[in-house]
Order: C-alpha cells, then structure tokens, then sequence
C-alpha cells in the first residue's frame, strides 16, 4: 500500500482522479462508507478551487496514525493568485463568482482538521484530515 | 464520459453511470436542454444512484437543469440520492429546495405521471 499518493491537479478529470484515489485509500484503511463520501467530497471542492483559480497545483493524499486511530491527511497547494481575505472566504455563501460560496467552508466541514496557509500572488495550501472511526 | 438519456414516452431519462468531471455535468444540460425540445418532453428523470459525490458544482449545475427545464415546460425529479450522499449535501450546506427529489427510478416516473395526468384533468 502506497501511504502518499500525488495527483497533479490541471483538467476537470484530475479532479475525479484526486476524489477516487482518496476513496481507495481510505477504503484499505477502513473508513465507513459516509466517512468516503465526506473525505471524496471535500477534495472535490478543494481541488475544483485550484483549476478554478490557480489553474494547476496538486492534492496529495496520506494515510496518517494517531495513537489506534487511523486517518487520511490531505494536502492541496498552488502557487496562484492566493486568498486576500481567508476569514471572508470561509464564511459560507461568499463567493468570488465562480461557486455557491461553499467550497471552502463546506469543506471545512466535511473533514475533522482544516487548516489555510495563502499568500497574496504567492499561492494557498491547504491541510485537512479526516480520521476514520474508533474499531 | 457522456450520460445517456433515454427516450420514454413523454418523459426523458438520464441515468449517471460513473463518475462525472464538470465537464461532463455541463454537457448533460446542453444535451437535456436539447432533447427536452427535440422530443417535447413534459418531465425529465435524472438517476444519480451512481454518482460518487454531489459537490456544490453538481448540485448546482442539477439545480439549473430543473430550472431550465421548468421554463421550457418540463419537470425534473432528481432519484437516487445515495444516504452517505445525502448525509454529505447536508454537511456541506447543500439543499434542493426548489427541486423535486424521489427515492428511485419508479417514484420518479410516477410523480412525473400524476404531474401531468392533473394538468390533463385541469385543462379539460
């Protein structure tokens, strides 16, 4: 088993490839069947944010352990534009055009850990951790 | 991958069968937007029992299909809403409001079917 996958992030179907090989991975590791949705939909969101905006980046996908709990730790990161204003972008239903506005704070949501590091015209990376239920 | 429609009686099917790129999302508007003309369809079924999620792009872009459909004089009824699905629209802030949803396939026919049997009863 792979414990990092990468998946370079540029057409609309990498988007699809990042979500799919989160769910395999999550899925060696055990995770109940909403915790997939949650984890895959999550990504989607966030990878869909770097073809929108930064036009290429990458989501890499982790398996990570704490104590007996078992996780999946994602990386998305992109050197585009970057987020001026990070309070604003979580909160939901703002939106700079190109969504519903809920892309960032519904992915926030979705995952146990989040966590935003942007630099105006230097790009955003963004952590999330989603871990799998106590066995 | 492009989304079959199929052609029954007054009402369109479009059964998703694998994942969809946004790319393909939007291709299944223009093409039922199309069909509902071409066939002068009076209700449109959209099957996501195979959809691996509805993030807030696809849920949007099913939202403009029911729209869109309404103003040319069609309904849309949205099946198959897997429960995890379902959980994960919720969390996400996701709702379908203003569009009709049913458990499956069958239920969707037949809110479709006594959708127009009370059109027909009310225009005679």
């Amino acid at each position: 088993m792979a414990d990092e996958i990468r998946v370079p992030i540029e057409r609309d179907d990498d988007v699809v490839v990042a979500r799919s090989k989160a769910r395999e991975l999550a899925t060696e590791l055990g995770f109940a069947g909403t915790d997939l949705t949650l984890l895959a939909t999550a990504i989607s969101e966030i990878a869909r944010n770097i073809t929108a905006y930064a036009t290429r980046g990458e989501v890499c996908i982790e398996a990570v352990r704490r104590g007996a709990r078992r996780g999946v730790k994602v990386v998305a990161s992109d050197s585009g534009p970057g987020i001026a204003d990070v309070e604003m972008a979580l909160r939901d239903g703002y939106t700079s055009g190109k969504g519903l506005g809920l892309g960032l704070p519904g992915a926030r949501r979705l995952m146990d850990e989040f966590d935003i590091d942007t630099e105006v015209g230097r790009g955003t990376r963004i952590t999330m951790t989603k871990w799998g239920r106590d066995q | 991958m492009a989304v079959p429609i199929l052609k029954q009686g007054p009402f369109l099917i479009a059964s998703i069968q694998a994942a969809l790129t946004d790319t393909d999302v939007l291709r299944l508007q223009d093409d039922v937007m199309e069909q509902v003309g071409r066939y002068r369809s009076r209700g449109i079924v959209v099957d996501v029992t195979a959809l691996d999620v509805m993030d807030s792009f696809v849920s949007r872009s099913l939202r403009g299909i029911a729209h869109m459909t309404r103003l040319r004089g069609a309904e849309t009824v949205i099946v198959g809403i897997a429960p995890e699905i379902a959980f994960a629209m919720v969390q996400l802030g996701l709702s379908f409001e203003d569009v009709h949803t049913a458990l499956d396939l069958e239920e969707g026919l037949a809110y479709l079917n006594s959708l127009l049997e009370e059109r027909d009863d009310g225009g005679g």
